[in-house]
């Protein structure tokens, strides 16, 4: 059998404020397939957030192992975690944080710029990943002269421009109306059936979740 | 508008550090421009200036007669016994008296400073008290236009021209015939020996052939040192003093630079958490905020070198310290200043952008979308 894309064991995470410590995850252990289209589901302050952000490498466990595309990520320094980050995660936000002063095409070029790819090489990339999500005819537009769909599509042609390993969406369709998460949703799925990509999903809406071929829900910082 | 008013800040202190700059170049162009490389000037031995000079005729006839001296197609020697002595005059607009320096001179003294031209009028003419005043006097003081008269040394003396002297020292002079003036004060004694060597190479044999006469007590130096050590005093006081004054001036607009940048960071977490999830490391954020800054300053820094550059339309005028009488010159913006001025910009940007830039570059991912 085939290693996990993503293992985790005995995993907690707590922060402190003062010297008061509010656990958050306590002692998750799971395992992830390649190819896997995960939902992460759970009220507010189970910890899927929090959870979706140490396997992304933007967060560091208190204690358990954390191994992620063969990288355990607790022997990663900053500077390699970011590197690592580069290459392997591809992030989408709820609120899609694009760059409001760059055009489509710019902001999904931004992640290339790490690479020792040309400019003529990042702009064709940004503008193949661009068509895939179907906004071939959009490139030259800003954030704020695009919809919110077509901004978070904007969003995930960036998370997959570098072709990353793993794609990590945290309310992807949080700030959306129906038909645009529809859409969106409808993306996830062909970039996992087509591209097969691995895909892990924080959301409190059932809909999506619904589109994701496996649901866990955490409680309380624990699987439930 | 926070970043416009730091750049606003920065460019006002580049104004003045620019400006200062400008003026003690200016100082220097204007001294050192009233030298010429083929003259040399003999004083007393330890006279700081013409002013406190004093060579009596015997004196004089032996420098006169040294070999290297140049002689015009005439076959006249180009040596003159030059006389400076200082006069009040009123200023115009504040009608405060101030010191002006008049320099009786002989017909040789035109034939070794080419740049003194008469741009009004005529020369005095020999054995009557007619002078020629400078085109910086003729401007600041009252009562000494062309055709007026003005009282000194017992005399009452025709302005019967004007000269100008491409923006040298000697534009801020009332020029007479030197016997006349010696007769009118009563001196028996010049103040300073100007010459023109007949090759610059002679300048080391007379210099110490006449420092060694035991007949004289002399020193000999090229007139365009003469006059550059007489600027340096002036000029070194007025840049100490402006940089002084900007450095303190510099502090606000770093602190005003900071502010800035502070604000910038504190506006754009969420950029900052996305960069950083998207890979780039913490450098990057520091280089690129502290890039932000250094442009920031470097656009206040061209703004105070423009506003600066309109400065050399004016003259100003103050006392040189070496001959106590009124100088006149122009503030002088040369590419140097401009590198000094852009380089001290760029240090505002830098000590005041990087802690900003140094904390974005610190921010944790996490607590970075948190505060967004």
């Amino acid at each position: 059998m085939a290693d996990p894309l993503i293992e985790l064991v005995d995993v907690s995470k707590s922060y402190y404020r003062d010297s008061l410590e509010i656990p958050v995850l306590q002692n998750i252990s799971m395992t992830v397939p390649e190819g896997e289209f995960l939902a992460l589901m759970g009220p507010s302050g189970s910890g899927k957030t929090t959870l979706l952000n140490l396997i992304a490498g933007i967060d560091r466990p208190t204690r358990g192992i954390l191994r992620v595309a063969g990288t355990e990520l607790g022997r990663l320094s900053e500077s390699e975690l970011a590197r690592w980050r580069s290459r392997t995660i591809g992030f989408i936000f709820q609120f899609y944080n694009l760059l409001p002063v760059l055009t489509a095409l710019e902001n999904v070029e931004l992640p290339l710029l790490l690479t020792p790819l040309s400019k003529k090489d990042r702009r064709e990339h940004a503008a193949v990943a661009l068509e895939l999500v179907g906004l071939a005819d959009r490139v030259d537009h800003y954030p704020k002269q695009l919809s919110g769909g077509q901004e978070q599509r904007v969003a995930i042609a960036r998370a997959i421009v570098t072709d990353p390993t793993l794609l990590l969406a945290d309310e992807p369709t949080g700030d959306l109306d129906r038909t645009s998460a529809e859409e969106i949703m409808n993306l996830l799925g062909r970039l996992n059936a087509e591209f097969r990509k691995t895909i892990l999903i924080v959301t409190h809406d059932p809909r999506a979740a619904e589109r994701a071929r496996k649901v866990i829900h955490l409680d309380k910082g624990a699987f439930a | 508008m926070t970043t416009l008013l730091t750049a606003g800040g920065i460019a006002l202190v580049i104004f003045v550090f620019s400006a200062v700059l400008m003026l003690a170049n200016g100082l220097e162009k204007t001294l050192v421009g009233t030298g010429s490389e083929k003259n040399a000037i003999v004083v007393r031995q330890g006279a700081e200036s013409e002013f406190m000079s004093m060579l009596d005729r015997n004196a004089a006839n032996i420098i006169k007669s040294q070999p290297e001296i140049a002689v015009d197609p005439e076959g006249k020697r180009l040596a003159a016994s030059e006389v400076v002595v200082l006069i009040n005059l009123p200023k115009r607009g504040t009608n405060k008296p101030s010191h002006v320096q008049i320099r009786g001179v002989s017909p040789e003294s035109l034939t070794m400073r080419p740049q003194v031209k008469l741009a009004a009028g005529r020369l005095w003419r020999p054995g009557l008290s007619e002078v020629i005043v400078g085109r910086a006097v003729a401007e600041r003081f009252r009562g000494i236009g062309l055709g007026e008269t003005v009282r000194f040394g017992m005399r009452d003396w025709t302005v019967v021209g004007l000269f100008e002297a491409e923006g040298a020292g000697f534009e801020s002079e009332i020029w007479t015939d030197a016997e006349q003036l010696v007769q009118a004060f009563r001196r028996p004694v010049f103040s300073s020996i100007t010459l023109q060597l007949a090759s610059p190479g002679d300048y080391s044999t007379l210099k110490s052939r006449l420092e060694s006469d035991p007949r004289l007590t002399v020193e000999v130096e090229r007139e365009k040192e003469y006059y550059a050590k007489q600027s340096e005093m002036l000029a070194t006081f007025i840049r100490v003093l402006g940089i002084f004054v900007t450095v303190i001036f510099s502090l606000g607009a770093m602190i005003g630079a900071m502010i800035t940048m502070y604000a910038s960071v504190a506006n754009r977490t969420t950029e900052i958490g996305t960069m950083r999830a998207l890979g780039f490391p913490r450098r990057s954020i520091l280089i690129a905020f502290l890039f932000e800054s250094l442009f920031l300053a470097l656009i206040g820094g061209g703004l105070g070198i423009l506003l600066a550059s309109s400065l050399q339309f004016f003259t100003v005028s103050t006392t040189n310290f070496a001959t106590f009488s009124e100088l006149a010159f122009r503030f002088v913006l040369s590419p140097a200043i401009i590198i000094e001025s852009l380089t001290f910009s760029l240090a505002m940007g830098f000590f005041g952008g990087f802690l900003p830039a140094f904390q974005a570059s610190r921010q944790r991912i996490v607590e970075a979308f948190r505060a967004s």
